[in-house]
């Protein structure tokens, strides 16, 4: 008997996975499109204006969790390496591989709006502030990570080496984490995660953590879809890659 | 013949690769030349004012330690990897983390090591302060070592690449940033007689971190990069 369940084991087997990412990319897309529309919706009509900030501040809605996926995606990334580097799981490797570009953008889409909304507020549209150095930082290391994979030829050993480059730079991420309590600067501290009371109100939490949840079904979405190519790429000279496009071809 | 102690084959992996510096004098020495050269540009394209120089001398001066460690890095594995001599270390019945560690130290007691001699000259010729003297060495002595253990990570990915030496740069330099980042503050925060313990306690727990995982994750990736 094997620590591991049956299910997940099965589900581990780039056939199985293929087929089940298949249809949870395909779920996870729609579920992306109604949440980003209700969270749209509320965000950007029906929640009110800022105090302070008016209309500019509802940048935030993409902003922010754009700037919590870039850090989420490079951990389930690290992890996703990981798991694929020590136990082989060649569905694992794909899909940090996949993960890759997406999170890029997520970094790149938070530093767009960033700058965008710091324009009117700050005045500049860039500061060397550590909130955004770590961010341009992790945007580097993204590049680093899909640089690495490109330049090596064969599939699995660059699965491995970028599956070390990830956890090296999981060191980062944690000192990028820190680096807002380390450094005392422009950038505003966290207003959500502080449980006891967060000082942002409800009718701006509410539409901000859809859009969390929004952000985090299109990257399963496309992430999945991504690591299916990725499979059957790698998996081209196998049985059931053939059968599979025998298949369609007879179509 | 007999097997050798885990000690022995450290000192003589040292002892070698130190000698084989020794024997390439010229090319150990380019990285060195190349510090020199490149703080000494900062001055032509910005401007000689005494005041100038000596607020950008902390930073310009680890910039180019930065670029100078990326240089010589390059040449750690490659050498080795080109002769053959890489995949024998890798047989070897003793663990290959501290055999890779071995390589590490004689790396930074060649590249690292005169940079500290070199940094006072350097720092004079920015119009550096004697008190930011004795903080630059700490953070050099602190940091460079640092500098060594992560980018021997990036130099065993990319060993057997082509065009290995762009994509290094790549992969390492954002890796390096923190140490900039703390390194160049302290230098900075001395000149203007401000307390850098701090500065100095992160930059060793920094080393600290390096030198307890770089070496394993070194050690793994070479083992990837011959496969």
């Amino acid at each position: 008997m094997s620590i591991i369940p049956n299910w997940l084991y099965q589900l581990s087997s780039p056939k199985n996975f293929y087929r089940f990412a298949g249809i949870a990319s395909n779920w996870c897309g729609w579920i992306a499109l109604f949440l980003l529309v209700v969270g749209l919706y509320y965000g950007l009509v029906n929640s009110p204006p800022d105090y302070q900030q008016g209309d500019s501040a509802r940048i935030m809605y993409i902003h922010v969790p754009a700037a919590w996926m870039s850090m989420f995606v490079y951990m389930v990334m690290a992890g996703s390496a990981a798991v694929g580097m020590i136990w082989r799981i060649k569905a694992s490797s794909a899909f940090a591989n996949a993960s890759a570009p997406v999170g890029a953008m997520f970094t790149a889409l938070a530093l767009a709006t960033g700058m965008l909304w710091g324009k009117p507020m700050w005045g500049t549209y860039w500061v060397w502030d550590a909130r955004l150095t770590s961010e341009l930082i992790l945007l580097f290391l993204y590049l680093g990570y899909m640089a690495l994979q490109s330049a090596i030829d064969d599939r699995d050993t660059a699965a491995r080496a970028t599956a070390i480059l990830a956890l090296v730079g999981m060191v980062n991420i944690t000192i990028i984490h820190y680096s807002v309590e380390w450094w005392n600067t422009l950038h505003q501290g966290a207003t959500v995660t502080k449980l006891d009371k967060p000082s942002i109100h409800l009718s701006m939490l509410i539409p901000l953590l859809v859009m969390a949840m929004a952000f985090k079904f299109y990257y399963l979405s496309n992430a999945l879809r991504r690591a299916r190519c990725e499979l059957l790429e790698r998996e081209r000279d196998k049985l059931w890659v053939r059968e599979l496009v025998g298949e369609n071809n007879s179509e | 013949m007999s097997e050798a102690s885990l000690g022995t084959a450290f000192i003589s992996l040292l002892r070698r690769d130190l000698m084989l510096a020794y024997r390439h004098r010229a090319q150990m020495l380019n990285p060195l030349l190349f510090f020199v050269i490149v703080v000494s540009l900062f001055p032509l394209g910005l401007d000689p004012d005494p005041d100038l120089l000596r607020t950008i001398a902390p930073g310009v001066i680890w910039v180019a330690a930065l670029l100078a460690a990326m240089l010589s890095l390059d040449s750690m594995f490659r050498s080795d990897f080109d002769d053959g001599s890489l995949e024998q270390l890798l047989l070897t019945p003793h663990p290959l983390p501290l055999l890779v560690l071995a390589k590490i130290v004689a790396h930074w007691l060649i590249s690292g090591l005169p940079l500290l001699v070199l940094a006072p000259v350097l720092g004079m010729l920015l119009n550096l302060g004697s008190e930011s003297l004795f903080p630059l060495l700490a953070t050099l002595a602190l940091g460079t070592p640092v500098l060594s253990l992560i980018g021997s990570i990036g130099v065993a990915l990319t060993v057997g690449l082509r065009g290995g030496g762009v994509l290094l740069s790549l992969l390492i330099l954002p890796l390096f940033i923190p140490v900039l980042i703390f390194a160049a503050n302290a230098v900075g925060n001395a000149g203007a007689g401000m307390d850098i313990t701090g500065q100095l306690a992160f930059l060793g727990s920094l080393l600290a971190l390096a030198f307890a995982l770089a070496p394993l994750a070194t050690a793994a990736a070479l083992r990837i990069s011959l496969n």
